[in-house]
């Protein structure tokens, strides 16, 4: 027990960027050694200026202890799945090394392999087989996996012709019934349904409680929160903390960009995406104003999470989830939409907002995790000195009492 | 619940430095993976094609019927007394093996990109369940020989026997020249362009629709020699020597420089791929 189920030391990973695709081909690489041969001694230009060099991670050190979940958090670019990457020996370290004591199994992604040609039930096999598994184990667990998904009347059926979300909660129950020593697992749970994502959260838990190593890396801080003790804030490349996940959030919170706009460029898909979101204060809250992409004609929920700054969840708010007529039609292009929401009950401190575009209950189309950041300040209701203030930890939200009735000189008990 | 044991080995993973040795513990472990590769392969082959696995048999039989048309009607090939198309068929069918387990394993690591991004395993199991996949193939095509011996009343010989040791040595030649290529395609993509040619080329480098002797007859022992070094030129040689009898019996040391250079091609293969197969990931 004293020795930790996993160790990193120093590690790095460089990686070469090359800005033009000038060394890709067979016939540049065969000029240029013929350009070697001909001029010698050959100019040794170590790099060449079309090459840059950088390191996504380095001087890492750390140590994970059997049986422990340990969360990873940063923002896009931080090293994350670099890390991920090196961990489960998908590529190399640069420099450095990575002690493991036991089988590792990596979720970077569920339904990796998935043939669309191949039934279900072929698809369960080859995918449990690429994890990890061997045809006896998952034979085993066959009927178990079927049951988890939801798919028992579509087994025979070609997973192209699934919906998104049987696909992938045929995809997660696979991947949710692996059995290694120590687990990498990142970001899958921001799949499907949010009645499966629960599921998907509650057989996480029952994983971290069975005594087995978990590493996590996400976005999203609650379910961070809710799942794991300790926690690494990477930032740049490095490690910039390794804490309790409270301490954790908030380090992650304060040093991340959020500010009150934000730009991203959009995956390459055919889904709707988020590209720009601003946020201007109004009389009695908080304008936003949200730039989506689109490849066609669209109706799209735009939902609002809100968090504290500890990334405690706060409230949610949505055009098109709660009620469908309020959803939010998209024109091919970019479209701009607006809304406004009041922040008077809140307590003051510091705000992050999260924004989800989603077919409500069926599909995730894009997400920007804390994207978006405020600090409320106002001046106290009418009369009243003091404000409630997120420092507090009574919550982040001011519950306007309103007076009934009073009974007083009840003098009893006092005068006793 | 916990079946880690204090005596779980501890494995440590570092820059590796100088040559990658080729870890077949490892790959021992990996074969259920790289049996379950091979079975998707074979199942996704012929799926949605209107003829399915007939295709199998179709290629080969219109190859040979070309052949018999252009060499032995047209050209009045001389072939020893045989049946010109069974001896043309016993060349097709390992090279067409060869061509299409080249075609297949030479772009598997790409196409498993996704799998190679996002999951561990040893890589060699790529290509290697690509060459497998076409073994399918190959039995059903060497049921069509079996038929057409029937049809032109030729003895099934002892020395049939024999075949599987070439089938050993072309299903070696495929995946070493797989394991070069899908290495080698992971950084160049021209591979994509040099293999359609390399096998078109192909067939008129093997002795496909003529006879190995032939080369020695007219060019002389040293391109004799040159020719034999592509390994599908004892393999083919040895199918007809297999099938047809003593008639056939090919040139003995250019069998053996179509073995050596198998297994040249094999081992370098195999080295050149466990170095580079640290950076796939991030090159592909």
């Amino acid at each position: 027990m004293s020795d930790p189920i996993l160790s990193i030391k120093d590690l790095g990973k460089r990686y070469r960027l090359r800005t033009s695709a000038r060394h890709n081909t067979l016939r540049d690489q065969l000029a240029e050694g013929f350009r070697r041969l001909v001029r010698r001694p050959a100019p040794e230009t170590v790099h060449s200026p079309a090459e840059v060099e950088f390191w996504a991670l380095r001087g890492v050190n750390c140590s994970i202890e059997e049986g422990e979940i340990l969360g990873v958090i940063g923002r896009n670019g931080a090293g994350k799945s670099t890390l991920l990457k090196l961990l489960s020996q998908i590529t190399e370290p640069t420099e450095g090394e990575i002690r493991i004591r036991g089988r590792i199994a990596s979720l970077l992604e569920v339904g990796t392999g998935f043939h669309p040609e191949l039934s279900g039930r072929e698809n369960i096999y080859l995918n449990g087989a690429i994890l990890g598994m061997s045809k006896s184990e998952i034979s085993r667990k066959f009927d178990e996996i079927v049951a988890f998904a939801e798919v028992e009347k579509f087994l025979d059926t070609p997973v192209k012709r699934y919906s998104s979300g049987m696909y992938v909660r045929l995809a997660f129950a696979v991947a949710a019934h692996l059995e290694p020593e120590i687990l990498i697992i990142d970001e899958v749970l921001a799949v499907g349904d949010a009645a499966f994502q629960q599921k998907c959260l509650g057989r996480m838990k029952e994983v971290g409680k069975s005594g087995r190593t978990v590493i996590f890396v996400s976005h999203n801080m609650s379910i961070v929160q809710s799942l794991c003790h300790r926690c690494l804030v990477m930032q740049g490349g490095r490690l910039i903390a390794d804490a309790p996940v409270s301490e954790a959030v908030e380090i992650y919170l304060r040093d991340s960009s959020a500010s009150n706009a934000f730009n991203q460029t959009p995956k390459r898909t055919d889904k709707p995406a988020l590209v720009s979101g601003n946020l201007d204060p109004t009389d009695d809250g908080i304008r936003i104003r949200l730039g989506i992409t689109s490849e066609n004609r669209r109706s799209v929920a735009v939902d609002l999470r809100l968090a504290d700054r500890t990334g405690i969840p706060v409230g949610f708010g949505s055009l098109g989830t709660l009620d469908s007529r309020s959803m939010v039609e998209l024109a091919p292009g970019t479209n701009f939409v607006s809304f406004s929401f009041s922040t008077r009950a809140l307590a003051t401190g510091s705000y992050y907002i999260s924004i989800d575009l989603t077919l409500p209950f069926s599909e995730y189309y894009d997400r920007c995790e804390n994207c978006l950041q405020f600090e409320n300040i106002r001046p106290a209701a009418d009369g009243a000195t003091r404000l409630v203030a997120q420092s507090w930890g009574y919550g982040s939200v001011e519950l306007p009492l309103k007076r009934e009735l009073d009974q007083l000189n009840i003098t009893e008990f006092s005068s006793r | 619940m916990n079946s880690r044991t204090p005596q779980t080995p501890e494995r440590v993973i570092r820059p590796a430095r100088g040559l990658v040795p080729i870890d077949f513990a490892e790959l021992w472990r990996y074969r259920e993976l790289f049996l379950f590769l091979s079975w998707r392969d074979i199942l996704i082959r012929y799926k949605q094609t209107a003829l399915g696995i007939a295709w199998a048999v179709l290629q080969p039989l219109l190859n040979t019927f070309v052949f018999v048309l252009v060499f032995d009607k047209l050209g009045n090939f001389d072939s020893k007394g045989a049946p010109y198309a069974v001896m043309a068929l016993a060349g097709l069918i390992p090279w067409q093996f060869f061509a299409n387990a080249l075609g297949e394993s030479s772009n598997s690591l790409v196409a498993s990109s996704n799998m190679v991004t996002k999951i561990y395993f040893p890589r060699l199991i790529i290509p290697a369940s690509a060459v497998l996949s076409g073994v399918v193939d190959l039995l059903v095509s060497l049921m069509i020989l079996a038929v057409t011996m029937l049809w032109f009343g030729l003895p099934f010989r002892w020395s049939l026997l024999g075949l599987p040791l070439f089938l050993l040595i072309a299903f070696s030649a495929a995946f070493a020249a797989g394991v070069w290529l899908s290495a080698l395609n992971v950084n160049y993509r021209d591979v994509k362009y040099v293999v359609p040619f390399f096998t078109r080329m192909g067939i008129y480098l093997s002795p496909v629709g003529y006879l190995s002797t032939l080369i020695l007859d007219k060019f002389g022992p040293g391109v004799h020699f040159l020719y034999c070094l592509n390994p599908m030129v004892g393999v083919i040689d040895g199918f007809r020597w297999c099938i047809l009898g003593d008639a056939f019996q090919p040139n003995l040391q250019g069998l053996a420089a179509s073995g050596i250079a198998t297994m040249l091609l094999l081992v370098t293969g195999m080295f050149y791929f466990r170095s580079t197969e640290k950076t796939f990931a991030d090159v592909i």
